[in-house]
């Protein structure tokens, strides 16, 4: 890990929603150690600042990121165009620790943006796939114009890939509701098995509750958390989460520690 | 379950519509159904899929014992099918089993009450997570 940004220059921005675009970077010189799934970089818009984003892809040595503009410095990054430099730190966080699961079903669940991180978790676990049992991918959005990556899901056919939305149009002929409704359908043994949640900490808690109900052990349920970010060192403090600083700690971390932390008000 | 009959729907196929006698219910075994609400003017709104195992239809055990919502066969539909009178003639025979079937559907309306109201916090909205970095 850097703690000076290197430069990476962007070699493609593509739009994934109407606020939501995908960049993939190359290294202008110096790479970066290799990054984790679960892992985030700390991207720097260069004049307007820094913010942390978690690897969406780790591909022939490029870093891709999904980001959804909310702020300045996202929405800066959204608009960067092919060719420029953004600065990059990382690699940040624990990450997923696919190893830790082998032999066990693996179960990801993602809603929304929070299907970004676990991009990299699928694509690791598609190209192992005699290291664990079965894998299911449980994908949940707002609306179908939200989702991320919509050829690629496709792509992941099988083994068990469904998805959800929470308002559809008629033009949408998948299936409507939250995310847990998918695990009804979902084929896994629940003690034999190790579930990647990401998404808003709402979803994060009703899964987390879901698969607790249906057997699948705290420790074995890994879920990544956010928190405002700034010096990914562990030092300031911006991203405390009670005992845990999740720039350091985290993002991602066994359920057994963040459920408790979850439900603590105001924390 | 001898109460309870094979059925099979097509896709595409109106299992009820909204404001319908309820006067049955079925458990899905295999397909997906579409329940979804009549909205005037427009295409009627899916609120809901049901996948196999999932019980379809509560309406038949409350006053006004009319359908809520519509139900729609999204793929071929393998059900089991019963008869609302007779399950609740049965069920004045045996309170063992009316107080088992009113656990289990108590328990599928508050699944769906929850779930209900985890989607009205608006989950996957542009501001439900992230800091506006």
């Amino acid at each position: 890990m850097t703690a000076v940004p290197l430069p990476y220059r962007v070699v493609s921005n593509r739009p994934e929603t109407t606020d939501t675009r995908t960049l993939t970077l190359r290294p202008v010189g110096e790479a970066l150690p290799a990054f984790a799934p679960g892992q985030f970089a700390m991207l720097y818009a260069f004049g307007v600042g820094e913010i942390p984003v978690s690897v969406a892809g780790l591909q022939d040595g490029t870093l891709t990121h999904t980001i959804r503009g909310v702020g300045a410095v996202s929405r800066a990054l959204c608009a960067v165009r092919p060719g420029t430099q953004v600065g990059v730190r990382g690699p940040l966080g624990t990450g997923w620790d696919l190893p830790a699961a082998t032999g066990r079903d693996l179960l990801v669940v993602a809603g929304g943006i929070g299907l970004a991180p676990l991009r990299p978790l699928v694509q690791a676990a598609l190209s192992t796939p005699r290291d664990h049992g079965r894998l299911n991918i449980l994908i949940g959005a707002r609306t179908p114009e939200d989702l991320l990556y919509r050829s690629e899901p496709d792509g992941w056919g099988r083994p068990y890939c469904e998805v959800t939305v929470d308002r559809a149009g008629p033009e949408w002929t998948g299936r409507v509701g939250v995310v847990t409704t998918l695990l009804d359908q979902a084929a896994f043994t629940p003690h034999e098995t190790t579930a990647f949640v990401c998404g808003p900490e709402v979803m994060i808690r009703a899964t987390g509750r879901e698969l607790l109900h249906r057997g699948v052990p705290a420790q074995h349920i890994r879920v990544s958390l956010e928190r405002n970010m700034h010096c990914a060192t562990g030092h300031c403090g911006h991203c405390q989460l009670g005992p845990l600083l999740l720039c350091r700690d985290g993002p991602v971390v066994g359920y057994d520690r963040a459920e408790p932390l979850l439900a603590v008000r105001e924390l | 379950m001898e109460l309870g009959r094979e059925v099979s729907f097509p896709a595409g196929a109106r299992i009820f519509e909204e404001g319908g006698r309820a006067d049955h219910f079925w458990v899905i075994r295999d397909g997906g159904v579409n329940l979804d609400v009549h909205v005037p003017g427009r295409r009627s709104a899916v609120v809901e899929t049901l996948g196999a195992g999932r019980l379809l239809g509560w309406s038949w055990l409350c006053p006004p014992h009319q359908w809520h919502l519509g139900a729609e066969a999204t793929s071929p539909v393998h059900a089991w099918e019963f008869d609302a009178g007779e399950v609740l003639a049965l069920c004045e025979r045996d309170p063992e089993l009316d107080h088992a079937l009113l656990t289990y559907v108590v328990e599928v309306i508050g699944r769906r009450l929850r779930a209900a109201r985890t989607r009205l916090l608006d989950l996957y909205g542009p501001y439900g997570s992230g800091s506006p970095g």
